[in-house]
């Protein structure tokens, strides 16, 4: 297996005034793909944190980051959004998706961006739409979905261009325990049919389950770093 | 347009809409202020290009030649042969529409119970006819026929202050070639009414032929009056007339009436100050509703980062937003004022301040008038400046950190 995510000697400290204050401490972390990782920790353990600067939405402040053999730490701003255009998907807490579009429109605009063409991105939208279990409802506003609905466009916005790296930032946390067993599960199989690599940032238990490797955070260090079945 | 072009056209479109009552009310502060730009453009236009009229068909024409100490003096001694070879020349120029002679000397007029002083003007009708005001304004009688025309026409008001009418009698004094005091009766044939009083007051008119018998001179002006196809001409084609007649004076129509000039003038730079003023005031209400619009949006631009889309793309969407709103506007303000103009047919009457206007060399009617280039200013200045201005929302929307901008509430 080869190594998605690499991770060296990582640290993160925020200046708020004269205050520093140290959000990771010397990580060290090497990430297989086709991996479906659990970060936990409780809040303030630096789990966001970690999936921020993976992702390249944040920049260590020390330390390597390497996604798919880039250095990310080392990375622009344009060529940080390419990385994430091209090789990472996001699932956030709060859904975040465009209101003014639709949910096939939210999944296409991925594709848009990366040029495909309008009749590829139909069909390709409606077939992951299908695989996420929102058949019919694709020209739906997020305003006119559920919770749950509104997390699953999210996640298929995040895979529909088959990223090698799906980043979840609390991905339950806003949703009930069968929206929540539904949707991991759904990600879970997504990883596994699509050969995608999952990083989920969680403290429910019930994703702590389900992840093949749990990675505990605490006051920014690593101190769990476990294999599951 | 590409894929990138179609989805920040779509986005911004759609986000425009998206809190329908601000993009009303900052579209109806657009639309409002275009349409004082241009109606009141319009109405200054029409003040402009009135008193620029007014002076050109009060008998200045666009271009004057008199005998050199005319305009300093002007009488009966400083006249100038009409038909002096090169002058004859100069003036068969394909640039030139028209030309009328005059002659054009003080005068006393008395009617059986009251005299006055005013300029009498001898002319040839039919060459004066569309050069100066006089055939349109006959109100009462009859135009001159010919350069023989024994008749005199006065002003309406002159007939008032005269307590005299068509068809009585006037006796008009004035000096000779040899300075004596010369006089001759006139039976008045014709009365013409101006919006300008100074002139019903204090000119008449009567052929050339009968005022050059009056003064005993034949052949001799005191005045040619030039129109010209072209008035943006006026300087070029003065400037060559003054060079093949060195011993005339010629006088173009702003260096005789500087006050129409500077009139002019001053119409055609308060548009500029106008529009920004009207800007300024706009300006802040297109900055505010983006600002707010991008502030209400900092997650989904955060979002935006993260789904891989570049700082400009994100700066692109919050100026293309601005554009359509500026589009939009422009398109309603021009129609608005277009409508405007058109409803107020041929302008308004300002004839209850006619002592005022008639000082700011206006007529009693104002017309309002819109030219391309006041068109092409006022929206200029709203396009040019509206994306200026909507730069500072964009820029800061493009500068937003995603780890922070993703989790702001």
């Amino acid at each position: 297996m080869s190594t998605v995510v690499s991770c060296k000697h990582v640290n993160k400290i925020y200046r708020q005034g004269l205050i520093e204050v140290r959000a990771l401490t010397d990580i060290n972390l090497d990430i297989e793909a086709g991996d479906f990782i659990c970060l936990s920790g409780p809040s303030g353990s630096g789990k966001s944190t970690l999936l921020n600067m993976i992702g390249g939405l944040d920049s260590p402040t020390s330390g390597e980051i390497i996604v798919d053999g880039q250095r990310v730490d080392q990375m622009n701003k344009s060529a940080l959004a390419e990385l994430r255009l091209h090789k990472i998907g996001f699932v956030f807490q709060a859904y975040n998706l465009i209101p003014v579009l639709t949910a096939r429109e939210n999944v296409e605009m991925v594709m848009q961006m990366q040029g495909d063409s309008k009749d590829y991105r139909k069909q390709h939208s409606l077939a992951i739409l299908r695989e996420v279990g929102l058949e019919g409802m694709e020209d739906r506003k997020p305003s006119e979905l559920s919770g749950g609905q509104q997390q699953r466009v999210a996640v298929a916005r995040a895979i529909v261009d088959k990223p090698c790296l799906v980043l979840a930032d609390e991905p339950t946390a806003n949703l009930d325990s069968v929206n929540a067993d539904n949707l991991l599960k759904l990600m879970r199989d997504m990883a596994e049919q699509h050969e995608m690599t999952f990083i989920i940032s969680t403290h429910d238990p019930l994703v702590m389950q389900r992840a093949k490797r749990l990675i505990k955070l605490h006051d920014g260090q690593i101190v769990e770093n476990n294999k599951q079945n | 347009m590409n894929y990138m072009g179609s989805l920040l056209f779509s986005l911004a479109w759609r986000n425009l809409w998206r809190n329908r009552r601000r993009t009303l009310v900052i579209l109806f502060a657009i639309v409002l202020g275009v349409w004082a730009m241009i109606f009141t453009a319009a109405f200054m236009r029409g003040m402009s290009q009135q008193v620029l009229e007014d002076t050109i068909n009060n008998l200045t024409g666009h271009i004057q030649i008199h005998a050199s100490q005319y305009l300093d003096d002007p009488v009966i001694d400083h006249r100038f042969q009409l038909l002096d070879e090169a002058l004859f020349e100069s003036l068969n120029n394909p640039q030139i529409k028209q030309i009328s002679s005059r002659l054009r000397v003080p005068a006393v007029i008395a009617s059986e119970r009251e005299s006055t002083g005013l300029i009498m003007v001898g002319i040839d009708p039919e060459n004066e006819s569309g050069i100066s005001f006089l055939e349109d304004s006959i109100v009462e009688g009859r135009y001159l026929t010919d350069p023989g025309d024994s008749g005199i026409i006065i002003g309406r008001k002159l007939a008032e202050r005269l307590e005299t009418r068509l068809g009585k009698r006037i006796v008009l004094m004035s000096q000779d070639k040899d300075n004596k005091i010369t006089d001759r009766g006139f039976r008045i044939v014709g009365l013409f009414d101006t919006q300008l009083e100074a002139l019903e007051k204090g000119f008449v008119f009567t052929g050339l032929e009968t005022s050059e018998e009056l003064l005993g001179i034949k052949g001799e002006v005191s005045e040619i009056s030039i129109l010209l196809y072209d008035i943006n001409q006026v300087d070029v084609i003065a400037a060559e007339l003054q060079q093949q007649n060195p011993q005339l004076d010629v006088k173009t129509w702003s260096q005789l009436e500087p006050v129409s000039k500077l009139i002019v003038d001053l119409y055609e730079n308060f548009h500029l100050i106008w529009h920004l003023i009207v800007f300024l005031a706009m300006g802040f209400g297109i900055v505010n509703t983006l600002l707010m619009s991008v502030f209400e949006r900092t997650r989904e631009f955060g979002l935006f980062q993260s789904l891989g889309l570049k700082p400009g793309f994100i700066m692109g969407q919050v100026w293309v937003e601005s554009v359509l709103l500026l589009s939009i506007g422009l398109l309603a303000g021009n129609l608005f004022a277009w409508l405007s103009v058109l409803a107020t047919g041929e302008g308004i009457d300002v004839s209850a301040f006619a002592q005022g206007m008639e000082l700011a060399h206006l007529s009693n009617i104002i017309p309002f008038v819109i030219i391309s280039k006041d068109l092409i200013l006022a929206n200029s200045v709203v396009i040019i400046l509206g994306m200026l201005t909507s730069l500072y929302p964009a820029w800061h929307a493009s500068r937003l950190v995603p780890a922070d901008a993703i989790t702001r509430v």
